[in-house]
């Protein structure tokens, strides 16, 4: 185990979760995808002026191009030509096009591979190191995601009140003075540094799911915005300290052993999530589909009881097939109708019983609303 | 005498669409004004203009004489329920909070002068019990009753609501019309979308009515007149006036 290495992956994660909670509320999870290709080309323009790759301008152009893909997006909506997902589509695949041609052709004996670009290199990130006075202060990407951490919970603290409004309800933010737009760009800025930082380490692919995976899966247990960042940041942790410890255990790469723990953790959430999971609510389905057919058993029993034909409609050997119910949900049924005392049996004939009687009343009284 | 609201020449245009054109109208302090129409007559694009929500092609408003970034603090919105997303990870008490963050400003946190605020609006629409619910539990007459609640603690002297009787409970309109009724008591000024033409007498003192054009606006009394709304619901107001512009 690198404690470098991990602490980096950390650290990234809880960067991009932390704005990935605003990304998905505002559903601009595709935009994110967006732009953590476009940053590329950024990338690629202020290398060609300062053909360093380890400069600080590089961080600032990718961050520039971000914002810009946004900008471009947004205009190409207001021609009303095209939607939203159809724009996204054609302007990051076009600049990100523009950035592997210039690397294709330009940088053929420079270290800048795609392969690296897309996936990331979270293994080599301890090569690349700060030294001040010959003093070894620790890997860069180590540095440069603690102070876009900072950063992010900083300006996300420091306007958490604005932010909050203008996801929720942006119209009432700009009537009240909090314009929309400002917000809407003041993020993107945080969100296109967020994923040119965390690229280096886990590249453009991967950066969408340490995004957007930890707010989607806190999402299915919490009620307030509150929570839902505290849940968040504890799932982005658990997340990358788990997949490092597999991509260590297993030999694999570490950033795709991360974001398969997301989508892991995820799937998971939405299985067992009490609030929100598919189990519980296949559960609460099936409890409430008996309820209903048990009041349905009532109402048919008293309906039939005094009329001519109650010996062939109210038979139990019978029952389901007036109903329309399989044998064994009937049966299922009327066993517990039975247990509960509102029927009983005379022969094979179900009557109800006073019990039932007086559930039947205050089910039809409250027929007009829902079944209780 | 100063208007509530003075909206003078406003037109607003989608493409080439005309959605409100060359629309003039006073409304005077302290009334309730119920603005009614047909659908796509522009009830909303007004109310969204007067805010500055939407770019305006020609004309002005003023909000007692006064442009409404020099007032926007005056001035409450209630949405349409519809335009916000009820899953959101909020509380009832957090969402009416946020009508007091026009009077925080930016960055100030809200403190116990908002908290005590809040509770007051709540107990007022009745939703006090609900204050810790996520608001995706709420039924479609509480939504509403926590979006007056956020509008009644911006405590403003213009109230701007966006159909506020759709989709709730016949106890819930009441409750709101006696809670407009209060406000316009205090002398406010309430301004409300409104599309049910059987309830105007009972619920407005003053009434617009609007196809894309003005067509009146006055007391209810006087302006409530067949004509008035047999005109307003004629759908061939706008190519008459093409017409009349054409000539």
């Amino acid at each position: 185990m690198n404690v470098e290495i991990l602490a980096v992956a950390v650290l990234t994660a809880l960067a991009t979760s932390l704005v990935g909670v605003f990304l998905v509320l505002r559903r601009l999870s595709m935009l994110t995808d967006a732009i953590s290709h476009t940053i590329l080309l950024g990338i690629v323009l202020a290398f060609m002026v300062v053909a360093d790759l380890t400069s600080p301008f590089l961080l600032v152009a990718a961050t520039l191009m971000g914002v810009v893909t946004v900008f471009l997006i947004e205009a190409l909506i207001q021609t009303r030509r095209v939607k939203e997902d159809a724009a996204i589509g054609v302007v990051f695949t076009f600049l990100f096009s523009i950035a592997v041609i210039i690397v294709t052709t330009q940088f053929r004996n420079v270290h800048l591979d795609i392969d690296m670009v897309l996936l990331g290199n979270l293994e080599f990130v301890i090569f690349d190191r700060v030294m001040l006075f010959d003093r070894d202060l620790g890997p860069a990407s180590l540095w440069v995601m603690a102070v876009v951490l900072a950063i992010n919970v900083g300006l996300l603290s420091v306007f958490y009140k604005e932010i909050k409004l203008s996801t929720f309800d942006p119209a009432l933010a700009s009537v009240l003075g909090f314009s929309a737009v400002l917000m809407h760009y003041g993020l993107m800025t945080i969100v296109s540094l967020t994923a040119v930082a965390a690229f280096n380490a886990v590249g453009a692919i991967l950066v969408i799911a340490l995004m957007i995976g930890p707010p989607i899966t806190a999402l299915l247990f919490t009620k307030t915005l509150f929570h839902t960042i505290v849940l968040t940041l504890a799932i982005a942790t658990f997340n990358s300290v788990v997949g490092y410890a597999l991509a260590w255990g297993l030999d694999v790469t570490i950033s795709g052993t991360i974001a398969t723990m997301t989508m892991a953790s995820f799937f998971s959430a939405m299985l067992l999530s009490p609030k929100r999971g598919l189990l519980f609510e296949a559960f609460r389905t099936k409890k409430q589909r008996e309820h209903i057919a048990l009041a349905g058993l009532l109402v048919h029993v008293e309906n039939h009881a005094e009329s001519e034909d109650a010996a062939i409609e109210l038979n139990a050997n019978t029952l389901h097939e007036h109903m329309n119910w399989s044998r064994a949900f009937c049966e299922k049924i009327v066993q517990r109708a039975t247990a509960q005392h509102y029927i009983r049996l005379e022969g094979n004939i179900i009557k109800l019983t006073e019990t039932g009687h007086a559930f039947y009343r205050t089910v039809v009284s409250d027929s007009r609303g829902t079944i209780r | 005498m100063e208007y509530a609201l003075h909206v003078e020449d406003l037109t607003v245009a989608y493409d080439k669409q005309p959605v409100l054109w060359d629309v003039d109208l006073d409304v005077p302090q302290g009334v309730l004004l119920g603005i009614v129409g047909p659908n796509g007559a522009g009830k909303t694009t007004l109310i969204k203009a007067a805010l500055g929500l939407v770019k305006p092609l020609t004309g002005s408003v003023l909000f007692a004489g006064e442009t409404y970034k020099k007032v926007h603090k005056r001035i409450a919105y209630v949405p349409q329920k519809g335009s916000v997303d009820w899953d959101f990870p909020t509380t009832v008490f957090d969402v009416v909070m946020m009508g007091r963050y026009g009077h925080l400003g930016w960055i100030k946190r809200p403190g116990k002068k908002e908290r005590d605020a809040v509770v007051k609006a709540l107990d007022k629409v009745d939703m006090l019990a609900y204050k810790n619910r996520q608001i995706s539990e709420l039924s479609g007459g509480q939504q509403q009753r926590v979006f007056l609640a956020r509008a009644l603690v911006q405590d403003a002297d213009i109230y701007f609501m966006d159909e506020p009787f759709q989709g709730v409970d016949v106890k819930t309109e009441k409750a709101i019309v006696t809670l407009l009724k209060a406000l316009k008591n205090e002398g406010k000024t309430v301004i409300v979308v409104h599309h049910d033409l059987n309830t105007v007498p009972a619920y407005f003192d003053w009434v617009a009515l609007l196809n894309i054009k003005l067509v009146a606006v006055g007391p209810v009394g006087e302006t409530f007149t067949e004509g008035n709304i047999r005109n307003a619901y004629q759908t061939d107001t706008l190519m008459s006036h093409e017409r009349d512009h054409d000539a």
